[in-house]
């Protein structure tokens, strides 16, 4: 028989690695990429016609916990219903048993992706809805724990949604919900069976790397925001304003203490810049103060100076008269 | 030359592993084949392109390889929980090929070692298609060579499948669109509405012949896999290491 040629082994290595979809109402379309400990797929749903994202474990898991953890995720999902957390639609298990769930497809960039020609203010406004989206999820006793460019989406026009939230943690009312659901069946989902801390170094942080996760709170969440804020100041071409890189740096402290109280702090901080108002992570120099009240009433700033320009004009020509 | 195993998978179901350490030559002869099945493609082509050497010296190289594959302390030193068995062989090539004279190649030859059925002047025929000087490693290399015998050989059963229970359209639908290269450069595949046309079934024809085809596809490889590696993990590991599969 004719071997086979590069071609049509990487093809048929790609049909291996597709899941059977067999027993379900979906079909695969392809493949959209991988996150944490699950392989995400573009399906087709015919009875709805209408494509979705289908997320199924593709580590092996012979204990398993990860099927624990992406139900987990697929139930902290159902809970949060707002416009930028990805809403889930089904929960099942394939033929060959793994679980899998599906969720609304966005199509768009991932932010580690996006466009770098996009001006502050737009990036700053993407950065707030964000804030809004997490900030709802604490307000629900649920902290993301992962939080990075790469788990955002944001879509062709301007809307973003928050994914991958394996690493969810559940506090207070939320997590004696869990508890009286499936008691002892959700093991923190921050460690492996083996004890290794999960999330994304960059982001995570001091107190998160170290294990501590039962003193871990909204405040981690706050460090990874302010960690994806670091980065979306970077305006290729410009200087980033002192008092964002303020924000930035007590955002991502590594004394929880010395961060914001919340997401929604950070994200007032912020809105306070885009107002072109003090921020309360940074204090002025008088020189930078005055250039913030000028950039911030630039047409009553011109229209006084003409005005005074023109009264000087006006005597200077009545005295040489 | 024999056509069973120079082109097919031997009819077996067991661990060809465990059989090569049996102490009944009976079922050494069983594994060989098996192992000389999906293998000795990639170790006469490691040889000829990696190695360099002629295609007659590869061949006795070859034959000679598979002859010690047989001996039962061959493979009784071989530990799954310490390197996967396709790197195993790989290094027992390169120490064959390190320690061996041409003189003692056909001393073993003529001393009575099976010959295994290569098929040297097809195998020849597929190297003018690769390219001469690969810049991978001679792991890669030849877990490369491998994974494109043993797939082919998948491909072949599969055949035999659809043929004999009349599902040679699932088959020309699965060859037209996983197998055949588009023009050079060009790696788009056919639409399911022109292949639906040339096969002469309905769109959603196509889609479900073609799912059952690469279901078959996946349950034969799976099969034959687990034949080829010596422990459970290992067949895990190498499932996921080549081609992404978790079994269940």
């Amino acid at each position: 028989m004719k071997p086979l040629s590069d071609g049509a082994v990487e093809r048929l290595r790609l049909r291996l690695e597709e899941p059977d979809l067999e027993g379900t109402r979906y079909r695969l379309v392809g493949r959209l990429g991988a996150g944490g400990m699950g392989a995400v797929y573009l399906v087709e749903d015919p009875e709805l016609e209408r494509r979705v994202a289908l997320k199924l474990l593709d580590t092996p898991d012979a204990c398993g916990d990860l099927a624990r953890r992406l139900l987990r995720e697929a139930r902290v999902l159902a809970r949060l219903e707002h416009p930028g957390i990805v809403p889930v639609h089904d929960v099942g298990t394939l033929g060959d048993g793994r679980i899998y769930y599906t969720m609304k497809y966005v199509a768009g960039v991932r932010l580690d992706r996006l466009d770098a020609g996009m001006g502050l203010a737009e990036r700053l406004r993407l950065f707030l809805r964000i804030v809004e989206a997490v900030s709802f999820a604490h307000s629900h006793g649920i902290l993301h724990r992962d939080l990075k460019p790469a788990n955002v989406m944001v879509g062709h026009f301007g809307e973003v949604l928050v994914l991958d939230w394996g690493l969810a943690k559940l506090t207070g009312a939320s997590a004696a919900a869990e508890s009286r659901a499936s008691p002892a069946a959700f093991p923190d989902p921050s460690r492996t069976g083996h004890g290794a801390v999960l999330g994304t170094p960059g982001y995570m942080p001091p107190e998160q790397a170290s294990g501590a996760s039962e003193s871990v709170d909204v405040r981690a969440d706050v460090y990874a925001l302010g960690a994806i804020l670091r980065e979306l100041i970077v305006v290729p071409g410009t200087q980033t304003p002192p008092a964002l890189q303020a924000i930035v740096r007590r955002a991502t402290s590594p004394d929880p203490a010395a961060r914001y109280g919340g997401a929604r702090e950070l994200g007032d901080d912020v809105e306070r810049f885009l107002d072109g108002l003090a921020v309360s992570a940074h204090r002025e120099h008088p020189f930078e103060r005055a250039r913030r009240l000028v950039a911030r009433h630039r047409t009553a700033v011109v229209l006084i100076l003409t005005y005074l320009a023109v009264r000087a004009l006006l005597l200077f020509q009545a005295r040489g008269h | 030359m024999s056509e069973r195993a120079a082109g097919a998978f031997p009819d077996t179901r067991w661990s060809a592993v465990a059989a090569a350490r049996s102490a009944d030559p009976a079922e050494r002869e069983r594994a060989l084949a098996v192992f000389a099945a999906s293998y000795w493609r990639p170790v006469y082509t490691y040889l000829r392109l990696r190695w360099g050497q002629p295609a007659a010296d590869a061949e006795d190289l070859t034959q000679e390889f598979f002859a010690r594959l047989l001996e039962r302390d061959f493979l009784a030193s071989y530990d799954p929980s310490r390197a996967r068995l396709r790197t195993f062989l790989r290094v027992g090539i390169d120490r064959l090929l390190a320690n061996q004279t041409r003189d003692s190649r056909r001393l073993k030859r003529g001393g009575g070692a099976l010959p295994v059925p290569l098929d040297r002047e097809d195998a020849e025929r597929a190297l003018a298609g690769l390219a001469a000087a690969r810049a991978e490693n001679a792991e890669e290399f030849f877990a490369r060579e491998w994974t494109r015998s043993f797939l082919g050989l998948v491909v072949g059963e599969l055949r035999k499948v659809c043929a004999g229970g009349g599902k040679d359209v699932h088959f020309r639908l699965f060859a037209r669109y996983d197998l055949e290269d588009g023009p050079p450069g060009d790696d788009r595949r056919p639409s399911y509405a022109d292949l639906a046309r040339e096969v002469g079934v309905s769109p959603s024809d196509v889609t479900n012949h073609l799912a059952w085809a690469r279901r078959e596809f996946r349950r034969i490889a799976l099969a034959r896999l687990r034949e080829l590696t010596a422990s459970d993990e290992e067949y895990r590991l190498e499932a996921r290491s080549l081609f992404g599969l978790t079994p269940p």
